[in-house]
């Protein structure tokens, strides 16, 4: 059976090995067309010529063998070419993706990565403590406030971020010039291709203590210390207005494309029946919007928790930590500033587990509305 | 910036003109639109100028505007010259420069690869594999375990430690797949009758066949490793190694003067305030730069729906 991989590429086998490129589909066919195989015994011998390697398997047939019977061995030579190529991407996920989820064990360890002299040494010196880290979660007080900010500042943005992208769309695309579209979208992107860090300091030349409008209030002597960046009853705000100003350009894309995909005879049958532009809105371009805006909000929700990383690392030291703390920056803190290992990964762990818990109970609630979510059912 | 007004051909069904059923524009509305879409520009554009302009400027017109300056005054290319001529900043600009094109051009190696292995429905193993990553998209490791491993690999203070962790993006290689699977099969057919084997048909017929969303994904991608500051700011400790946006945190947010560049600051010649905002510049043209080029793509690296099969 070994050479009967490539049943009915006798046409091909001529060119196959002459060497030239990697040609794994058809190096092995050579030697078998001529003998024939069981498989190919039934087919005229042009009929599905490379038809398993090329357009068969590219449709359905490679999901359920065909009667003819192609066993995982011969999938294996016919495909090696494609499932090299998939390999290094799949190492670097496996290692920085699926590895570091075994690394949370520390997590019922007092971890110190320094007790040994590689991190296996450490692990083993370190002792275990079973759920004592998640213990001294539930009463650290600290911990509650970041879980407090991350959820506020969820729920700000979720309000004030959310539907900008939306009726940014839908005032770009009522605009008829596609010279002033192509420009405002350019400008309207721009942003999101900078960095937290550029933002930040770019946000500071205007609403900082030195910044164009604290500028200018001393000059016209309207009183100092105008200083919006420094202020922790306004950050929550101030990071959302950062990353409208970042992002909320870019987010029109996925709503421009969806109004593109509206047929437009539904327009001009409703202007028929004598439907203004306020009901055509309501009555077309909000509902072909609908399912874009349910996926983004069951992705948003999903990732509630995750709330602007390093956006919000570059600032709190400016307004202090008990406005500015979040999940994720208090792992970081208590981890990687403070060395308590241990303790920084339980506390990521508890943040994963009710991450994904989310992020499947928006999928849900996203299907019993009939929507079709992130996957489906 | 001429590459936005070419847009009108390909922006195509969204470009058009007034269809005969709709009404004209009323003025008030037409009014407020503009109004808007002014306001929206300004505020994005507004700060920009700010930041060019004084960056730009001379000491002495810092100082008559008080500080940041709104009207050019005198201009001179002072700040650049100094922070250009050797030192942290050259050094920094230089770093990211090559960490950003070595990363692009290893993220988009392996990511392209891999789209190609995983764009046959049926081939060996293509389930298993493709659900391995897409299940990455619904959880983290987390940061701590991340960085232990980091640690463990021996990658603190490479560069490496600002390539490998982030290298592969599994929505990158969605959206790669996505096209690649929507290359006309008679052509790879035909090719493969040819005689080409996988490694031929991805280089010469499948990837000329994807320009649009290669220069996408790699804009996405440089953008990524230029842009980033966080892995940086853990996994290097020595000061020589770091990256553009580390030294543009230290001399703006953090308010240090550029290493070597004291002496000519306290004497006058050059504001401060010039040499931040031009550190600023300098992390801020070669994104503006590219971005209006692939503009006319984006739409192709933002499918939604890209999951198939």
């Amino acid at each position: 059976m070994s050479h009967s991989t490539a049943p009915g590429e006798a046409p091909a086998g001529g060119t196959g090995p002459t060497g030239r490129a990697p040609a794994p589909h058809l190096a092995p066919a050579a030697p078998a067309a001529p003998a024939g195989s069981p498989t190919a015994d039934g087919q005229p011998p042009h009929g599905r010529g490379g038809g398993r390697d090329g357009a068969g398997s590219r449709g359905k047939t490679g999901a359920s063998p065909p009667p003819g019977g192609i066993t995982r061995r011969h999938r294996l030579r016919r495909d090696r070419a494609l499932v090299l190529m998939t390999l290094p991407a799949l190492l670097l996920v496996l290692v920085f993706a699926y590895v570091p989820l075994l690394g949370n064990v520390v997590a019922f360890k007092d971890f110190d990565p320094y007790l040994g002299d590689s991190f296996t040494e450490s692990f083993a010196l370190s002792p275990w403590i079973g759920g004592e880290n998640f213990q001294r979660m539930w009463e650290d007080p600290y911990f509650w406030s970041a879980v407090e900010n991350t959820l506020l500042i969820f729920l700000i943005q979720l309000v004030f971020f959310f539907p900008v992208p939306i009726l940014l769309a839908l005032l770009i695309n009522s605009i008829i010039s596609p010279r002033v579209r192509a420009w405002a979208q350019g400008v309207l992107y721009l942003p999101h291709f900078f960095s937290w860090v550029l933002v930040i300091t770019v946000f500071q030349q205007i609403l900082g203590g030195a910044g164009i409008i604290a500028q200018t209030m001393r000059e016209r002597g309207w009183g100092g210390g105008f200083d919006l960046m420094t202020d922790p009853g306004f950050f929550k705000f101030l990071i959302t207005f950062q990353a409208v100003w970042k992002d909320a350009g870019w987010g029109i894309i996925v709503f421009l494309a969806a109004l593109a995909a509206v047929n437009h005879e539904l327009y001009e049958a409703a202007a028929a029946d004598g439907a203004g532009r306020w009901r055509r809105m309501w009555h077309i371009t909000l509902p072909a919007l609908r399912p874009v805006i349910a996926l983004l909000l069951v992705l948003r929700v999903g990732d509630a928790l995750t709330v602007g990383f390093e956006q919000i690392l570059l600032q709190r030291t400016a307004v202090g930590t008990g406005a500015a703390e979040v999940l994720d920056t208090y792992v970081w803190n208590v981890g990687l500033e403070n060395g308590d290992f241990g303790y920084a990964a339980a506390v990521g762990v508890v943040k994963g587990v009710f991450g994904l818990c989310l992020v499947l109970a928006a999928n849900k609630t996203a299907h019993l509305l009939g929507e079709q979510g992130v996957y489906k059912k | 910036m001429s590459v936005l007004t070419e847009d009108r051909g390909t922006e195509g069904a969204g470009a058009r003109m007034r269809p005969a059923w709709e009404e004209p524009p009323s003025g008030v509305g037409t009014a407020a639109k503009s109004a808007v879409l002014a306001v929206a520009c300004l505020a994005i554009l507004f700060p920009l100028w700010i930041v060019v302009v004084t960056s730009l400027s001379s000491a002495e017109t810092i100082r008559e505007a008080g500080g940041l300056v709104v009207v050019p005054g005198g201009i001179t290319f002072e700040a650049y010259r100094e922070l250009l001529s050797g030192g942290q900043v050259t050094r920094a600009t230089v770093i990211s420069v090559c960490v950003t094109v070595t990363g692009t051009l290893f993220s988009m190696a392996v990511s392209v690869l891999c789209a190609y292995g995983l764009s046959r429905p049926g081939s060996f193993g293509h389930r298993p594999m493709l659900m391995t990553l897409l299940a990455t998209m619904f959880f983290g490791a987390g940061l701590i375990p991340t960085y232990l491993l980091v640690q463990s690999l021996g990658l603190i203070d490479t560069y490496a430690s600002l390539i490998l962790p982030s290298a592969v993006s599994v929505f990158n290689i969605l959206v790669l797949r996505a096209f690649f699977m929507n290359t006309a099969p008679e052509l790879i057919d035909s090719a493969r009758i040819d005689g080409a084997g996988e490694f031929r048909i991805l280089w010469r017929i499948v990837m000329p066949l994807s320009r649009p969303v290669l220069a996408v994904i790699s804009l996405f991608y440089a953008v990524g490793y230029w842009s980033a500051w966080f892995n940086a700011s853990i996994y290097l400790n020595d000061q020589t190694k770091m990256p553009l946006q580390v030294v543009l945190n230290q001399i703006v947010l953090k308010g240090e003067r550029p290493a070597g560049m004291s002496q000519i600051i306290n004497t006058g010649q050059i504001h401060t305030l010039s040499v931040q905002m031009a550190v600023m510049v300098l992390a801020l043209v070669p994104v503006a730069v590219l971005s209006p080029f692939v503009q006319k793509h984006f739409k192709k690296g933002v499918l939604i729906g890209a999951v198939k099969g």
